[in-house]
């Protein structure tokens, strides 16, 4: 306590940046210390930096990204990015899918903007980039954390809750025949390994995070055996731990509930396109896919990602995309890779921001610029 | 084949003509129900006879009975009345689960080719609710697609659903929506779809859906991401006017829709056939407070009226729609669900007084 204080009165003497890096090792030596950290990379030497992929996407991702290296480049942060091109509506200036693949096995940790996917590719495939990226890499689970922030205006207040997607198998098996013209068969896969593993998922994360209940969200009166498959999977690991409630829900109720009553729920799982839409329905609750971060999981690897997915297409060059959830997802990231005090001060420098509303950009109603915005983040940074 | 729908849409049109001419009664099966379904569905009975509306109802009871193969269905007098009748208006029935058959409101579907759901969802004055402004069309393709059933067990511990797409249902539902749009004086259809990442099956769905767009130039035409589409409604639902889309995005939109107006007790619905209409109260039988005259007859009501408009009695359908919103805006003889405390009974009386 008095090692924080004293270190808080260096912090009011113009520093340099050797004083800086002391400090920061200092509060990372700090946090190992906490029993409940637990780092899943070996932890970075001082002098060297985390290399970390950067994805910008399509749409307005790569002026997001901008935002973020110009935070990053404030705040010093000892992170080293690997920028790759990746795009499907673009393929002549993206690299290879397997290029990316093997940078993020390599650095274990990667930040992307959003992949557009059009209706068909150059190639004539049925999978999409995104679902290569997680198939391969095994990404199977995507988190997403809706919190309300204060200082936007919704119309839901204190929402708090956790949406969790199966995200390498069901309706994205990109599996589909025309077997007489005029007719397709599309098919969802859904496995007992895949929906047993995510639903371990969903129960670890809600006891690692105090949550009280998980809610399993479902189609299974209609698809009695698929979705039925994914439930009885639920129900059988809910018996594991006796200390979380466990509900479930079908997906059309889960959606009339969301929209009156979302404090309703906590941790919620739920089979992969559910997922899709009750991610962006939360996230329109919670202010617009500018400002909910995301994060995709696989056993070694975790990408983070804007929660609610949408490149933003229309407002390419135009300066104003809210980079909140693309800063919130770096924030993110650096408490991951063991750098929890830029994270925290990133965190609370935007939060500062938003809160004052005095940089808004236009999903917020304000005419903020996304520039205008990266400079009130930066002008926030305390420290 | 194209061709040879449009002339089954051709036909259909004439037939309407000429029950736009014939001013005699008419009589149209009603299926009260199970639970609260006998009280709303009198309650509809008595304004529509305070209404003096020329209809004749023809009560059928379709608890199930057993076929000579074993299995369960529903009664074949039911459906003899509704086949005859060509328009049933249905109360809330009952699913028993895990019971072997499969629900009744699908048999009805399917024994009467119901290819459309139609649900208008529309902020009522008078109930308050987080949203404001919301009048959209949600149009649902209810024969086929995510709900086909079609699913196996392929090696244990691996299913397979199909989702099933076909060009002469998805053309009939997009011919359907912009029929519709243009009846009811609406501006805009948006298809709603994944075919980012069903690329076969949503794309031959939007295809139709364009095909069809074509031949209506004075209806605007959009497309959208299902997810966009959940994001932006709960944002600003004002942006929407009539949305077109497969049968599980339907499920989850209408029902999505419904929330934000104030839930399925507030909401109509009908289901439209080749030759046939069924229209319904989408809510619960509500058995806790059945027989109690505390039941909300709003959607069946306002299920009724749409019935009416389908069978171009607009006149009457205004006038029972009108003095069921007044009876609301006014608020004093609002029912329990509404946060009022009149009785089922108190709040049909005060709409009959209204007409």
């Amino acid at each position: 306590m008095f090692a924080l204080k004293a270190l808080k009165s260096i912090q009011n003497v113009p520093h340099s940046n050797h004083s800086f890096r002391i400090l920061n090792e200092f509060f990372r030596s700090l946090s190992l210390c906490s029993p409940s950290f637990q780092a899943s990379k070996p932890l970075p030497k001082a002098e060297s930096k985390v290399k970390c992929t950067l994805i910008p996407g399509d749409g307005v991702g790569p002026e997001l990204c901008v935002a973020v290296k110009e935070v990053f480049a404030a705040m010093s942060v000892p992170v080293e990015f690997e920028e790759l091109f990746l795009s499907e509506v673009n393929p002549s200036m993206s690299v290879p899918v397997e290029t990316v693949i093997e940078s993020i096995q390599r650095n274990g940790i990667a930040l992307k903007g959003i992949l557009s996917t059009p209706f068909s590719s150059s190639s004539g495939e049925l999978q999409t980039l995104n679902m290569k990226i997680r198939k391969q890499l095994d990404l199977y689970a995507n988190v997403v954390h809706v919190k309300s922030l204060p200082g936007i205006q919704t119309r839901h207040k204190d929402l708090d809750f956790i949406t969790i997607r199966e995200q390498t198998e069901g309706e994205y098996s990109a599996l589909e025949h025309e077997s007489v013209p005029g007719v397709i068969e599309c098919m969802k896969i859904v496995t007992e390994e895949k929906s047993r593993r995510i639903a371990k998922f969903a129960f670890d994360y809600a006891t690692k995070h105090g949550r009280k209940k998980v809610t399993a969200v479902h189609k299974a009166n209609i698809m009695k055996l698929s979705d039925g498959l994914f439930l009885k999977c639920c129900e059988e690991t809910a018996s594991l731990y006796p200390q979380l409630k466990f509900e479930h829900m079908i997906i059309d109720n889960t959606c009339m509930q969301m929209v009156s009553h979302p404090e309703k729920f906590d941790v919620m799982v739920m089979p992969n396109l559910y997922g899709n839409i009750i991610d962006n329905l939360a996230s329109g609750l919670a202010g617009g896919a500018g400002v909910v971060p995301g994060a995709s999981y696989s056993s070694d690897c975790v990408i983070y990602e804007p929660g609610a997915r949408h490149t933003f297409g229309e407002a390419v060059g135009k300066n104003i995309a809210n980079p909140t959830a693309m800063l919130l997802c770096a924030a993110k990231m650096l408490a991951h890779v063991n750098l929890p005090d830029y994270s925290q001060r990133l965190t609370n420098a935007l939060e500062t921001v938003i809160a004052s509303g005095k940089a808004r950009t236009r999903d917020l109603g304000g005419y903020a610029s996304t520039t205008d915005f990266t400079r009130a983040v930066i002008s926030s940074l305390a420290f | 084949m194209s061709k040879f729908l449009r002339s089954l849409a051709s036909l259909s049109r004439t037939r309407i003509q000429y029950r736009h001419q014939s001013t005699d009664v008419r009589t149209v099966t009603l299926i009260p129900g199970d639970g609260i379904g006998p009280e709303i569905s009198s309650a509809v009975q008595q304004i529509f006879a305070a209404a003096k509306v020329p209809i004749n109802w023809e009560v059928v009871d379709v608890t199930p009975v057993k076929y000579p193969d074993g299995k369960f269905g529903i009664p074949p007098k039911a459906i003899e009345s509704v086949m005859k009748n060509k328009i049933g208006l249905k109360g809330p029935l009952a699913t028993p689960i895990g019971k072997g058959h499969r629900s009744l409101n699908l048999e009805i579907r399917k024994v009467f080719s119901l290819y459309a759901n139609v649900r208008p969802c529309r902020s009522i004055e008078g109930y308050q609710t987080l949203y404001d402004n919301v009048d959209v069309v949600t149009i649902r393709e209810n024969t086929e697609g995510e709900y086909s059933g079609i699913e196996h067990e392929i090696v244990s511990g691996v299913v397979q659903s199909i989702k099933l797409i076909t060009e002469p249902a998805s053309r009939r539902v997009a011919e359907y929506a912009f029929d519709y749009a243009k009846n009811n004086g609406r501006k805009v259809v948006t298809a709603v779809h994944k075919a980012n990442i069903m690329r076969l099956s949503d794309g031959l769905f939007l295809q139709c859906c364009r095909e069809v767009a074509e031949k209506h130039p004075e209806i605007k035409y959009k497309e959208m991401y299902l997810d966009t589409v959940c994001l932006n409604m709960v944002q600003d639902p004002s942006n929407f006017d009539v949305l077109v889309m497969p049968n599980l995005y339907g499920d989850i939109l209408s029902d999505l829709c419904a929330g934000l107006v104030g839930g399925l007790g507030l909401t109509p619905s009908g289901n439209i056939g080749r030759d046939g209409a069924v229209f319904e109260s989408v809510h619960g039988t509500a058995p806790d407070i059945a027989g109690q005259d505390k039941a909300n007859p709003t959607a069946l009501l306002l299920s009724a009226v749409m019935m009416l408009r389908y069978m171009q009695l607009n006149t009457y359908a205004d006038k029972i729609e009108n003095a069921c919103l007044d009876v609301i805006k006014e608020g004093s003889h609002l029912t329990a669900d509404l946060g009022g405390n009149a009785k089922c009974s108190e709040f049909t009386n005060e709409i009959c007084s209204k007409l």
